[in-house]
């Protein structure tokens, strides 16, 4: 089948902020070509290792990120380095560079200057915050990002003597990375239609700062301020909780246990199957939320009965067999899975979304989380495991680029490459 | 009908809209301000009912109706909105015109509410064959739980998000938001874009089937390949600390109390450099005993007694006088900043403008989420507030569509627009 992308050649330079969107491409086809230095990418040596032993081709963290790239060393100080990275130039499309603000330019190797050579290329330049504004020579990583950029006030427990609490994953860099990627895509659109390529400056910070839905509009709109809560949606005034522990010790979450008169209905039936029913009965509508918001004492005690009664209800089984009977009455809740209990569900096993990469240095296959999208005439794929560093030199410099074997030699032993 | 207009990226492409919502309307809302036109269709029976935030909080000056929603209005800039009775015949006649002209249909209903309508993917591409048909769901629309409900916190709790985020021996904290939904809108918008980049390569359009628990899996980041490859999961090991760097590991990394009532600081050392750096400004300030944490083994090991220590430090300065004193140092630092200081007060947020006052025709001026990117070539527009409902009747149905006014008015009588 065909790729999407198969006609696109990507240059990757830098490292964490746009790591994701060189694979979003990546794996949609493009030719993604990772720039590293001689050293490697600095994401080579973040754990955790393959058996847990370090080495320039053995972290997973570098293996996540990098599927379906490949890898040419090159050393940008040196001259000759820059000479070849332009004649990498006017054979690539897109670059995305996330080196520090301004190096690229101080390398003579900014937008101008590259599109003096490929007047079609896109550059997108993903930097903490954007290339010449406030801050910009200020240091982030994906905590301090979610610290600063709204992420983390809303995130953490009831009790405020707890510190906010950083989401896990590596959420920054992915935001900065979709919003990269959604640039990269219309920039290639504009390219279809004009030839012209453009510069596209992608501001982590900015893209934290719009990616935290109430609180954001609640001050933009209201003025108003929003407060963390235990694992539910940070809000202006207290809501119930919604994270309920099973018989398992693990949780579901229930965002609002019945929403209309039919639901209520059926989570009594559901609880009278346990006898949890008590002084529920006496009333014929759920919990009405927003009498609850505004303290309204008798919804506050029918909302406490109901969690009463649902907490009880909860003991009775399994987090997941909770989840399974209550989406079979139409309930909006939700296991509360770790990473690992997702990869085993028979729902994304049943989805493609445990794909078997062959590695063929350990002789083995490797399970990496599929895609995030299924396209019906050209799939997402992973045809190749990450490279090893430099292990597209060759390939590269000797057949594209045509450069001679005594040349390349040299290039070699001046550790240009 | 294609003339592309150079100011705008995506000016000849239409959209037509039957998603709501964050996870569908935050994707259109992106092709809207890059110059596409999109066309929302809302439900004239239920009065736009479609869209729970058509009239939910939070709203200016108090004022209540479903024109009046402050998260439709930011999710639905740049919009066309028409109303229509889809369960009339006439009503399905007027939208298999409009999909004929078409370049996109976006939907995020649950799995088989769109076919049962008649409005499926088959269906559609009898009506214009080249069609990019994209749906959005929780679950997607194959596998076990192709019907389950979801919104944001189910999303993040079964891809295990939610458990990656928290603190040990305490339930998970989650995301106090629906990055889920946020973060659906943008792959949905990359989906858009691929698919219509394969098209104006090839003619073919396709179906996409866009999950959010599948998107989310993805988003875990290196801790799933730590068990698909090391088999070390995390359900074992217990909640994880998300506000400490396992992968790569660094210390001190935390969020730190500092002065004033429920205010921190994000500090995160990367290297042996910057412990050095910090270590030595603890020694000019008094702090004894800094030896003991020389190397990252010995931090690492000792990182609860380091982070009382950082905390000592932190918690007789505020937020910005230790993000400065860090900054200065080359260290990431960063106050966790409330809504108010990092929508109204951060000067990277205002030079970039990242939220832009909009024209709402019934709030009148009201600000917004802009993008996380700028484009030298094609810059976005961001003017126009979240459309009425059947704000655009007249200029779809009479100017795209090329009804007769006199027509109108009976399809209008009869309760069809």
């Amino acid at each position: 089948m065909t790729s999407v992308l198969n006609d696109i050649h990507v240059l990757e330079i830098g490292s964490d902020l746009g790591a994701w969107c060189g694979k979003l491409l990546a794996d949609m086809g493009a030719t993604v070509t990772k720039i590293e230095p001689l050293s490697g990418d600095p994401m080579r040596s973040y754990a955790p290792f393959y058996k847990d032993i370090p080495n320039k081709n053995s972290s997973l963290y570098f293996w996540h990120y990098n599927t379906n790239k490949r890898s040419v060393t090159l050393d940008l100080d040196m001259e000759e380095g820059r000479e070849l990275f332009r004649r990498l130039i006017s054979k690539t499309d897109v670059v995305i560079d996330s080196l520090p603000p301004g190096q690229l330019t101080n390398y003579d190797l900014g937008y101008t200057s590259l599109s003096k050579i490929n007047s079609a290329i896109i550059l997108a330049s993903l930097s903490p915050f954007g290339q010449s504004l406030p801050y910009s020579d200020y240091q982030a990583t994906d905590l301090t990002a979610l610290a600063f950029g709204g992420s983390a006030w809303s995130c953490g427990y009831d009790d405020h003597e707890l510190p906010p609490v950083r989401c896990g994953g590596n959420q920054a860099y992915h935001t900065v990375s979709h919003f990269a990627a959604m640039g990269i895509m219309t920039a290639l659109i504009h390219r279809q239609f004009s030839g012209e390529g453009q510069f596209i400056d992608v501001n982590m910070h900015a893209a934290q700062n719009v990616t935290t839905e109430g609180g954001a509009y609640n001050w933009l709109i209201a003025q108003e301020t929003v407060q963390r809560q235990t694992g539910r949606h940070a809000s202006v005034a207290p809501t119930p909780p919604t994270q309920i522990k099973c018989r398992d010790d693990k949780y579901v979450n229930i965002g609002f246990p019945a929403r209309t008169e039919e639901q209520w209905f059926q989570l009594l039936a559901w609880l009278d199957d346990h006898d949890l029913v008590g002084n529920l009965s006496d009333y014929l509508t759920p919990p009405n939320r927003e009498a609850i918001v505004r303290r309204d004492p008798d919804a506050i005690k029918h909302m406490h009965l109901v969690m009463q009664a649902v907490e009880k209800l909860c003991q009775t089984s399994n987090a997941k067999d909770i989840f399974a009977k209550a989406q079979e009455l139409g309930f909006q809740w939700g296991v509360v899975y770790a990473p690992d209990e997702a990869m085993e569900d028979e729902h994304f096993l049943a989805r493609n979304m445990r794909i078997e990469v062959s590695h063929p240095e350990q002789e083995r296959f490797f399970a990496y989380p599929g895609s995030p999208y299924k396209f019906e005439l050209t799939p997402w794929n992973i045809k190749r495991r990450p490279p090893l560093l430099g292990e597209d030199n060759d390939t590269v410099y000797a057949q594209e680029l045509g450069i001679d074997s005594t040349n390349l030699t040299e290039l070699k032993s001046q550790d240009v490459i | 009908m294609n003339t592309h207009n150079n100011a705008a990226a995506l000016t000849p492409i239409r959209i037509c809209d039957f998603s709501g919502q964050l996870a569908g309307a935050g994707a259109t809302r992106y092709l809207a301000a890059m110059g596409a036109q999109v066309i929302r269709i809302e439900d004239r029976l239920s009065r736009g009912g479609w869209d729970m935030f058509r009239g939910t909080g939070p709203y200016k000056d108090d004022r209540r109706g479903h024109n009046l929603g402050g998260m439709y209005n930011n999710h639905n800039i740049e919009k066309l909105g028409i109303t229509l009775n889809a369960k009339s015949l006439e009503g399905q006649e007027i939208l298999r015109e409009l999909v004929s002209i078409s370049d996109v249909v976006t939907e995020n209903f649950s799995a088989g509410v769109m076919e049962r309508w008649g409005f499926g993917y088959e269906e559609m591409q009898k009506v214009k064959p080249d069609i990019i048909y994209v749906s959005n769901s929780g679950f997607g629309h194959s596998g076990p739980y192709k019907s389950f409900k979801s919104w944001g916190p189910v999303v993040q709790a079964v891809s295990g998000l939610t458990y990656q985020s928290g603190l040990p021996n305490m339930p998970p904290a989650g995301l106090g938001y629906s990055y889920m939904d946020h973060t659906g809108g943008y792959l949905m918008a990359i989906a858009i874009l691929m698919a219509l980049y394969h098209r104006y390569k090839t003619g073919e359009g396709q179906y996409v089937d866009m999950s959010c628990t599948d998107a989310a899996l993805a988003l875990n980041g290196p801790a799933l390949l730590d068990y698909t490859v090391n088999g070390r999961p995390s359900s074992s090991v217990g909640q994880p600390n998300s506000n400490r760097s396992h992968y790569p590991p660094m210390a001190p990394h935390g969020i730190y109390k500092s002065r004033g009532n429920d205010k921190w600081i994000a500090i995160a050392v990367r290297t042996e450099e910057e412990w050095k750096l910090l270590s030595n400004l603890f020694a000019m300030q008094g702090i004894k005993d800094l030896d003991k944490y020389a190397t990252l083994d010995n931090r690492l090991e000792q990182e609860d007694e380091l982070d009382n220590l950082v905390t000592s430090w932190t918690e007789k300065r505020t937020s910005y006088e230790s993000m400065n004193t860090l900054q200065r140092l080359g260290i990431p630092a960063a106050s966790v900043q409330n809504p108010e200081e990092r929508i109204d007060k951060d000067p990277n947020i205002l030079a970039w403008n990242a939220f832009p006052e909009v024209q709402h025709a019934e709030m009148g001026p009201t600000r917004v989420e802009g993008l996380a990117m700028k484009f030298t070539k094609t810059p976005a527009t961001i003017g126009k507030g979240g459309n009425l409902l059947g704000e655009d009747n007249k200029y779809v149905y009479e100017e795209i569509l090329n009804i007769d006014p006199n027509i109108l008015t009976n399809l209008q009588s009869i309760g069809v627009i």
